[in-house]
């Protein structure tokens, strides 16, 4: 019986059949791949990118070095250093992340008590020199303010949950 | 202890905490036997250390049968109490408390220095409640000055009062008190007169909130990511012992380290801020050499081959006898003894670390080490003290805390000194005399004593009571030390500045022998005790045996110009007794190799080889107390620069110059080599000579008093910058008393000439000072180079 069954499957290609089948179908479904960097997924607006420092609608700089960010970090990528600034105010006078020891958790965004630093919905970047990995504060300020139009809009979305 | 032996005891009750039985002494508090045992109650007014408040009111507990719950801090223990630290009732008392706490609090902890180690903080996360019920506006208080060294934030004020107690209790000086009621009130400054108090950064440490911070530590780390390691203070005789907080290689504080046998939970200022003075700006970062007259950085190697050459060719040519080195007394142990040992090596005794010293006649018949005659601890319960040109407030201050202790105890303490000094405590005579009248005074308290004990007078002894009489105060001074079962005569720097020391030491000596008292010294640096244990001194070898021959000490290396020096840590126009000669002989010698921190103008004037050195906290080391107390400590930043701790700049200068002995590995092998050395017990006290004993009546009419002041005893203060911007750091003017400034009609300024030295200093009218008396500080900027520290001086009115 099995041998009769075995030999028209042979003889009759039908394993070779359906798996066209199943390549024809999928010939003409929806596609599901994304012509990058044409085209680009949809992202969270908790997506956690490259990090940015942000400032006050009035320009000052939002940091106040409470260090908490430094503290939580998991991978040991922030270092600052702080003193009070002419004004008497608490601020950093260094504040460096390291990009390749970043595990882009997230923590240092959660723990910011004044929403200063920020994981930004920028993924794609790169770096031609390995010193180029770390990130001090003029970049980390620069970043903010150019995106800071969205950051705005992505954290004023995402205040009724948190 | 048995059960049975305990119950019996009548000075003890028996308590229960929490289910658990607990043997406590009568009229104890409950948080004290509480803490005793390692149950935790919450608090914040409460310190071992300061008087009961009990207005926090954090530390409410249940005690059974009482209506209402009491405050652990206040309630003296019962018998048969029972008592309940967690019941639901001291919770909810607790958590109500803390609630109306927060209620002004602000909620600023992350930009609040004391963030991370705040008790308000930490008590918050188990008594707090998560969400604040108060809706209405939050107090604001206006911030005070408190001067360089506290920042305030007073916002953050809980009123505990820990503050204003401690300014009150401890150091002496009351400046804070709180004003007004309810929510109102608020801690201030009495007049706004500012916290000037020499121990008042320890309200820092007591403050359980962020009201009170560190000003030069202000915003720089937290309280997490700081390492902490052990230290000893480099400042005075105590070694107080210290906490030393660094990030990344960089001291970053400095906080008390318990020690209820020194300086108890508090250090004074100077030990707490003067670590500012390792980042000044004139650190020597590396190794220079002069070439030709100019200065040019080199490595280390050509720098010590530069050195070892310069010192073999001053031994080449007038053998041994034409070193001379001269080693702060607050260098370590191990920089004293390899120094000494190298200097030895090269054949030449000239060594010393006695810098301000005047009169040495009497160094061979001295004790082993200027020591304290008694413990630090053992000060509180003296009650009869001579202190004798002795101001332990601005040079010791955790003697003075001591004495203070003692004092308000009902302790006679007495002051012989040229001035009239601000004691903080009752002081029962202020004999005033000038520096040669005190030989006078002292000897009058000393015939008293004589007469009381119907001995003779020794050979001598008349020509030192000079036309002293002996009047009240002679007789008070004596009866107090006489009746006292404990009491204590101590001598200060002034005595070792006195150009007739000698006479006075022995004074100082006959008048402890009469009256059974103990006589002590309070030496100035760090290791004074040290630097005679280790052979850093020309009549000693390390261990304290005495030299045959000794060396030259520092006041005749520099008066008898040497062809080469070696300096260790030390300034020498500030630091030693003449620094007119001082830098005299240090410009005339062919080389001068100094060991430094700092790089001064001077100091590229006279020296040759310039070798940068660790500094506070930069080197492992060991500090000898007044005590007599050996006290380790490790090295803890990392060396600014290329500086590198002194004990290896000497051990390798030794293989560069070929000697042997200097093979150690680490500075404890260096220890344990200078330990070897010492004797099972030292001598004792000293033995009174009176055949060196000689009295000279001075004929000058005006003399300089030149000590260090509170915040210029040593290089590092002398670079603190809070310290220097405090009131006693800003008092830089000379002083004369009424009739000297009327007689030379002296106006806002004055010119002063001694020696070479002439310079033109603000003067202060000072009614506390003897006549004749020129109060000239030394250790600050406009009095470097000066002549001696006690002679004669010339002031003429511009």
């Amino acid at each position: 019986m099995s041998a009769a069954s075995d030999f028209v499957r042979t003889f009759f290609l039908t394993e070779l059949l359906r798996g066209l089948k199943l390549t024809g179908r999928n010939l003409f479904k929806r596609k599901v791949t994304i012509q990058y960097p044409e085209e680009r997924a949809p992202q969270s607006p908790r997506f956690r990118g490259r990090h940015a420092l942000r400032r006050y609608p009035n320009g000052e700089e939002r940091c106040i070095a409470c260090k908490l960010c430094e503290a939580v970090c998991p991978a040991l990528a922030i270092t600052i250093e702080s003193e009070p600034r002419d004004d008497g105010q608490r601020r950093t006078t260094r504040y460096d992340i390291d990009l390749f020891k970043c595990i882009y958790c997230g923590f240092c965004e959660e723990s910011c008590p004044v929403d200063s630093i920020v994981e930004t919905r920028v993924f794609e970047y790169h770096m031609e020199e390995r010193e180029e990995r770390v990130v001090n504060k003029q970049q980390l300020l620069a970043f903010g303010d150019e995106y800071e139009k969205q950051l705005a809009a992505d954290r004023a979305m995402d205040a009724p949950y948190r | 202890m048995t059960d049975k032996a305990e119950a019996s005891n009548p000075d003890l009750v028996t308590i229960e905490v929490d289910g658990v039985e607990m043997e406590a002494p009568k009229g104890a508090m409950i948080i004290e036997v509480t803490d005793k045992n390692r149950v935790h109650v919450p608090r914040f007014c409460y310190h071992r250390k300061l008087s009961i408040a009990a207005n926090c009111r954090m530390c409410l507990v249940d005690v059974e049968k009482a209506p209402k719950p009491l405050p652990a801090c206040a309630t003296p223990v019962a018998d048969g109490m029972k008592i309940s630290t967690r019941s639901e009732r001291a919770l909810k008392a607790q958590k109500g408390v803390m609630e109306f706490l927060l209620i002004n609090h602000p909620l600023d902890c992350p930009i609040c220095d004391q963030g991370g180690e705040c008790e308000l903080q930490d008590l918050a996360l188990g008594y707090g409640r998560g969400v604040s019920r108060f809706t209405e506006r939050k107090r604001v208080v206006k911030d005070e000055n408190l001067g360089p060294l506290i920042a305030t934030e007073m916002t953050r004020c809980i009123h505990c009062t820990r503050c204003v107690r401690f300014l009150d209790e401890v150091a002496g000086q009351r400046e804070l008190g709180g004003m007004g009621r309810g929510e109102h009130t608020e801690i201030s400054t009495l007049v706004g007169l500012g916290v000037h108090s020499e121990m008042s950064g320890n309200v820092i440490d007591l403050c359980p909130v962020g009201a009170l911070t560190s000003r030069p530590y202000r915003f720089t780390a937290r309280a997490w990511e700081m390492l902490s390691h052990p230290g000893v203070a480099p400042h005075d005789c105590v070694g107080s012992n210290v906490e030393v907080h660094h990030v990344h290689g960089r001291i970053k504080r400095v906080v008390p380290r318990d020690n209820d046998e020194l300086n108890e939970c508090w250090i004074s200022d100077r030990d707490r801020f003067a670590y500012e003075g390792v980042y000044s700006d004139d650190r020597l970062q590396r190794p220079r050499i002069k070439r030709d007259g100019r200065w040019q950085d080199c490595s280390w190697e050509d720098a010590l081959e530069a050195a070892a050459q310069g010192l073999m060719q001053a031994v080449e040519q007038g053998g041994g006898e034409q070193l001379g080195a001269l080693v702060s007394p607050s260098a370590t142990v191990e920089e004293q003894y390899l120094l000494g040992k190298l200097l030895r090596a090269l054949g030449s005794r000239n060594v010393d670390a006695r810098l301000r010293t005047a009169d040495f006649s009497d160094q061979q018949t001295r004790g082993a080490f200027p020591g304290l005659g008694v413990s630090v601890a053992d000060i509180e319960s003296l009650n009869a003290v001579l202190l004798v040109g002795s101001y332990p407030r601005a040079e010791q201050p955790i003697v003075n805390h001591r004495l203070r202790k003692a004092a308000l105890q009902g302790a006679a303490i007495s002051s012989l000194n040229p001035r009239r000094y601000d004691f903080n405590y009752p002081v029962a005579e202020h004999m005033l005399a000038g520096p040669d009248a005190m030989i006078g005074r002292l000897a009058a308290v000393a015939s008293v004593l004589l007469e009381a004990e119907g001995r003779d007078a020794p050979a001598g002894f008349e020509a030192l009571l000079g036309d002293a009489q002996a009047d009240d105060q002679a007789h008070a001074v004596a009866t107090a030390l006489r009746d006292g079962d404990r009491s204590a005569v101590f001598l200060g720097p002034l005595t070792e500045a006195h150009p007739r020391g000698a006479a006075l030491r022995a004074l100082a000596g006959l008048v402890a022998e009469l009256s059974g008292a103990a006589l002590g010294y309070l030496s100035e640096g760090a290791n004074s005790a040290g630097a005679w244990l280790t052979g850093a001194v020309p009549h000693r070898q390390a261990g304290g045996e005495s030299e045959s021959v000794p060396g030259l000490d520092a006041r005749t290396m520099l008066e008898q110009p040497r062809s080469a020096y070696v300096l260790l840590g030390v300034e020498p126009e500030m630091d030693c007794w003449n620094g007119d000669s001082a830098l005299a002989a240090l410009n005339q010698a062919r080389t001068v190799v100094a060991i430094t921190s700092y790089v001064t103008p001077a100091m590229e004037n006279y020296a040759d080889v310039l070798l940068p050195m660790g500094a506070f906290g930069e080197t492992s080391g060991t500090y000898v107390n007044a005590e007599g107390l050996w006290q380790s400590f490790p090295g803890i930043a990392s060396p600014v620069g290329e500086a590198r701790p002194a004990w290896k700049v000497l051990r390798v200068l030794g293989n560069v110059l070929q000697l042997d002995g200097f093979e150690q590995q680490s500075s404890e092998d260096v220890l344990a080599e200078v330990q070897a050395l010492q004797p099972a017990e030292y001598a004792s006290a000293d033995a009174t000579d009176w055949q060196g004993v000689t009295h000279a009546t001075a004929d000058e009419e005006l003399v300089r008093v030149g000590l260090l002041p509170l915040y210029g005893i040593d290089p590092l203060v002398r670079r603190a910058g809070a310290l220097q911007r405090t009131r006693q750091g800003q008092d830089r003017s000379l002083r004369v008393s009424e009739a000297t400034a009327q007689q030379l009609q002296l106006g806002e300024e004055v010119q002063v000439h001694q020696g070479q030295f002439s310079a033109t200093l603000p003067v202060l009218v000072d009614d506390g000072l003897a006549d004749g008396v020129v109060w000239m500080p030394a250790g600050i900027q406009e009095t470097a180079g000066a002549g001696p520290a006690l002679g004669p001086v010339d002031l003429r009115a511009i």
